[in-house]
């Protein structure tokens, strides 16, 4: 066993500290140091994207980085969508839009939502599709989620709620 | 008709928003993964890389000197405790972990314990095990020559053969097909596919020594079956075992079974008395955990020059793997697949299926859907399409002629069954209409002019689902029924609790709907619950569409003998007898006034605080329902393609989804299992497959190479309805959730064949990938 690494990881505004070895992957820092079960893991080949989060304002693979390539880094995962005791509108959304049925894609979904929001706050939804296809869903076929994302679009856009996101990178 | 509620009720017909996800788009479901239990350890399984081999020697000593692990675990070890070998769901046995030889590559050789996975996985790397490589049969077509290898030598029967069932009059087919004026004939394979539910399948076993009760956390979607098979397999005493199965992240059949790692961590946490965790990773899953189809289909039809269907005969070859490890109904061993003889109305059919063992992962689960009901429908949809284009006329034509006609239902099928209601020429007119089928064949003749490739495929599905009756159906022995257990507490609030459980089908809010809709109780103050031995009634779990059909239909019964009760005490506080009393949701009123009423939050209280002397207090009920019948959904899906002739790529260009559930209890959640079942028809019927090389090496057994479709492949789905409610049913409805995964495949080869059926294609088999259609146009002449 290699010698365990200090690291430190901001993790939704909160500083994470702890002693890892260095093959850690960071979904599993996440889900066991940080004990935030949101992000999931679904495969082992970095395609279905259930442990997606954002890493310093882009969104990684968590099962694909080590938790020590993190240190010094700000994470968002989806328990750091919620700001002020609110939803945020892609949660909103996913809700309205019954864009979730099992739940277990959701969490990776509604980050590479936010990601894509970040930069196109007004997405197609050809540019929806493309912007989540790095998450594999099996239960909704994708129509609803695509619904979701644009009722967070259409909020953003006419509360001017971006004030209400989340500070990141 | 069904009563319809107000909006705060929120009973039957209103797409409330589900009440389940509020904890989902935060992040804090509670899939079995996230269960974290203090001292808790983990397990990592050895896996054969061979798919035929004689096991010589497992050594264990480098494994176990690894600092923190606990136990690695043998075939052996488990032998002395009768366990080295399990019962499947279907008169069959399955190795838990490999004693003597491995039967498919990827099959469970030890299981390692230790502190942490990594660890765990570390020291499964140190297993070293030796194998005799024998020769290995994967073609199941082979599996039943004289010089195929025997895989099962613990059988008494000394060949590959599992099972011969038939069903259907022989002679009389016979005869149908020696007079009909025309035939057709298409041999079809079903392929061999995974379910591949995001979530994997794991569990954490937690022996406690100090009160000898084991709670095993579990991928479940039978909780309560599988704790009585784990009391009779394991000799545990039911009373001591407690299965939870907490949040599912999908199940599509796949978490039906009881797999080896399951019955591994439950040993280990025996024999450390400590909680032992094991999840599979993706390559696991589709190695070894239930794999679905595999049916290598003929089907022929007989009919009249004007296209009247006569008769249908099917052949089939069922490869099941190394064990029969299929979870069905144990007077079915091809399980309803004798529905195969469709929307159709012809008096004569007879099916046949063989099945066999080969050199692959065990299973044969019903991949969303109800026993075999995928690939029947799939097989007469095919079959009618390959009819049509012996008979030169269109195949909605040819539908439309040969459909059952209401009046005839219930109907009795050629090969038994009774189908509850039905009215398919209605939900062909509305798919027909939506779609503007008229324009798309004449804007396809234009194009086949031009040299362009367009198809329209129709598929027209009944499906078979909700099991019982009990007299007909049970799983291990088990009646398949299902139940409800109401109980309303004094404030008019009330917990529902389910032997069913839900793995995102929404079970939260739509049974708390059926509450609402039969007391008047509004859905947001009902409580479901499922999952958790200890507190739920009995029931046989959620799969083949069965939650709304048997619990759905227990939810409503229970709920009816609480307004019985409740009738009782509403004439007690409006001092009337019952006779005058009418019924709305919500309450009960004095008849021509009502004014003089009492809401069910009233009567509730009042049950427990002002009871008509001589009642027994409170008020709950529990149901365990045993449905008369099965229900039988149908529809009328369209799918147009356009096929890119340079490369083979197909588009979906629409898609047409037309569903006949009977009554509906949540319009948004309906809509959106078909969403979801239509992309997993498309997966199957463009991408999924599970294939073997000649040495049984796994094809497929990774998401590297298992294909699922992204949001960028899915097409818009357009859905439609007609209502035809089941007349057994309690509220009329029929169940829907694996409609669109039965259905489509078919609707989406017939519209691939028809886009290349002038030039003589008649049939392609599933996954149709690119590099197929492109090889039918250079073997045509189309390109070069």
């Amino acid at each position: 066993m290699a010698k365990k690494q200090a690291i430190q990881v901001n993790v939704n505004g909160r500083l994470r500290e702890a002693m890892v070895e260095p093959r850690l992957l960071l979904v599993h820092f996440i889900r066991s140091f940080a004990g935030l079960t949101g992000t999931h893991v679904g495969c082992d080949t970095t395609h279905c994207g259930a442990c997606t989060v954002m890493l310093d304002g882009k969104t990684v693979k968590s099962c694909t980085l080590f938790a020590v390539q993190a240190d010094g880094c700000e994470l968002l995962t989806v328990e750091g969508l919620m700001q002020n005791g609110k939803l945020h509108p892609l949660q909103e959304g996913f809700k309205a839009e019954h864009g979730l049925q099992c739940g277990y894609c959701t969490p990776g979904m509604l980050i590479s939502s936010y990601a894509l929001l970040n930069k196109n706050p007004h997405p197609t939804e050809e540019e929806i599709r493309w912007g989540i296809s790095g998450n594999l869903c099996r239960c909704t076929g994708y129509q609803n989620i695509v619904k979701a994302v644009q009722y967070a679009a259409d909020k953003l856009d006419q509360g001017g709620k971006k004030d209400d996101l989340p500070n990141i990178a | 008709m069904i009563f319809q509620t107000s909006p705060e009720i929120g009973g039957m017909g209103h797409s409330i928003k589900r009440k389940e996800d509020l904890r989902f788009i935060q992040g804090k479901g509670n899939y079995v993964d996230d269960v974290q239990l203090p001292d808790m350890a983990y397990g990592h399984i050895v896996r054969s890389p061979y798919a035929h081999a004689r096991l010589k020697s497992i050594n264990i000593k480098n494994a176990m000197q690894l600092p923190g692990v606990l136990a690695v675990i043998t075939g052996e070890d488990l032998a002395k405790a009768n366990l080295a070998w399990m019962p499947t769901l279907f008169f069959d046995k399955q190795m838990v972990l490999a004693t003597g030889k491995v039967l498919f590559q990827s099959q469970e050789v030890a299981f390692v314990v230790a502190e942490d996975p990594y660890t765990a996985a570390d020291a499964a790397e140190l297993v070293e095990v030796e194998y005799e490589e024998l020769p290995v049969l994967v073609d199941p077509h082979k599996a039943l020559d004289p010089t195929a290898p025997i895989l099962r030598e613990d059988r008494e029967q000394k060949d590959n053969h599992i099972f011969h069932w038939e069903v259907g009059d022989r002679p009389a087919t016979d005869k149908a097909f020696a007079d009909a004026e025309v035939q057709a004939k298409v041999h079809a394979i079903f392929q061999r596919c995974h379910p591949s539910p995001l979530e994997t399948c794991g569990c954490v076993a937690d022996f406690n020594p100090a009160t000898e009760r084991l709670t095993i956390y579990l991928t479940s979607q039978a909780p309560h079956a599988h704790r009585t098979l784990f009391s009779i397999v394991g000799g545990i005493p039911e009373q001591n075992i407690r299965v939870v199965s907490p949040d599912i992240g999908g199940g599509f059949g796949n978490k039906v079974p009881i797999y080896p790692g399951y019955v591994c961590a439950v040993v280990a946490s025996l024999t450390i008395k400590r909680p032992v965790k094991w999840i599979e990773s993706r390559s696991e899953n589709l190695q070894s955990t239930g794999f679905a189809r595999d049916y290598h289909m003929t089907a022929e039809l007989a009919a009249t020059k004007d296209g009247k269907i006569q008769a249908m005969r099917v052949k089939t070859l069922a490869d099941h793997g190394a064990f029969n490890a299929a979870a069905q109904p144990t007077k079915f061993p091809a399980g309803l697949f004798s529905i195969c003889t469709g929307a159709y109305d012809y008096p004569t059919a007879f099916c046949e299926v063989d099945g066999v063992y080969t050199n692959k992962a065990p299973g044969g689960i019903a991949y969303r859907c109800s026993f075999r009901v995928t690939e029947a429908a799939y097989l007469i949809e095919r079959a009618v399409d390959v009819l049509a284009q012996e008979l030169k006329t269109d195949p909605v034509e040819l539908r439309r002629k040969n459909f059952i006609a209401p009046a005839k239902f219930p109907y009795k099928s050629p090969l038994g069954w009774s189908y509850d209601s039905g009215d398919y020429d209605a939900a062909m007119k509305v798919a027909l209409d939506t779609i503007g089928y008229e324009a798309l064949r004449k804007e396809q003749q234009e194009k086949r002019a031009r040299g362009e490739l367009m198809g329209i495929g129709v598929s027209s599905f009944v499906e078979v689902v909700g099991a019982g009756p009990s007299h007909t159906f049970d799983i291990a022995g088990i009646k398949m029924f299902d139940s409800c257990e109401i109980r309303v507490h004094p404030t008019g609030k009330a917990i529902c609790r389910m032997g069913t459980k839900s793995q995102g089908q929404g079970h939260e809010t739509t049974y708390a709907q059926i509450v609402a809709q039969e007391l008047g109780i509004p859905a947001a103050d009902v409580t479901v619950e499922e999952g958790d031995t200890d507190t739920a009634p009995y029931g046989l779990g959620t799969y083949a569409s069965r939650s709304t059909p048997v619990s759905g239909a227990a939810t409503a019964m229970a709920a009816r003998k609480i307004r019985e009760k409740a009738k009782k005490i509403a004439a007690h506080l409006l001092e009337c007898s019952e006779e005058d009393l009418d019924w709305e949701p919500g309450k009960f009123f004095v008849k021509g006034a009502p004014s003089k009423s009492k809401s069910i939050q009233d009567i509730s209280f009042a049950a427990y605080t002002n009871m008509p002397q001589g009642m027994e207090p409170g008020l709950e009920a529990v149901d365990y329902y045993d449905p008369p019948n099965l229900t039988f959904p149908f529809g009328t899906y369209i799918c147009v393609v356009d096929i890119d002739k340079g490369t083979g790529e197909i588009k979906v260009r629409r898609f047409v989804a037309v569903d006949d559930c009977g009554n509906i209890i949540n319009p948004m959640i309906v809509e959106g299992q078909i969403h979801g079942g239509l992309t997993e028809g498309l997966a199957i019927a463009f991408m999924q497959l599970i294939d073997y090389d000649e040495n049984g090496n796994v094809q497929g057994g990774t998401f590297m190479d298992y294909l699922l479709p992204t949001a960028v492949e899915t097409p818009h789905w357009e859905t439609g309805k007609t209502c035809t409610p089941s007349p057994h049913h309690p509220f009329g409805a029929k169940g829907v959730g694996e409609s669109p995964n039965v259905g489509s495949p078919a609707a989406f080869v017939n519209a691939v064949v028809d886009a290349l059926s002038h030039l003589g294609v008649k049939h392609i088999d599933m996954p149709i990938a690119p590099w197929k259609v492109w090889n039918i146009l250079k073997e045509k002449g189309v390109v070069n």
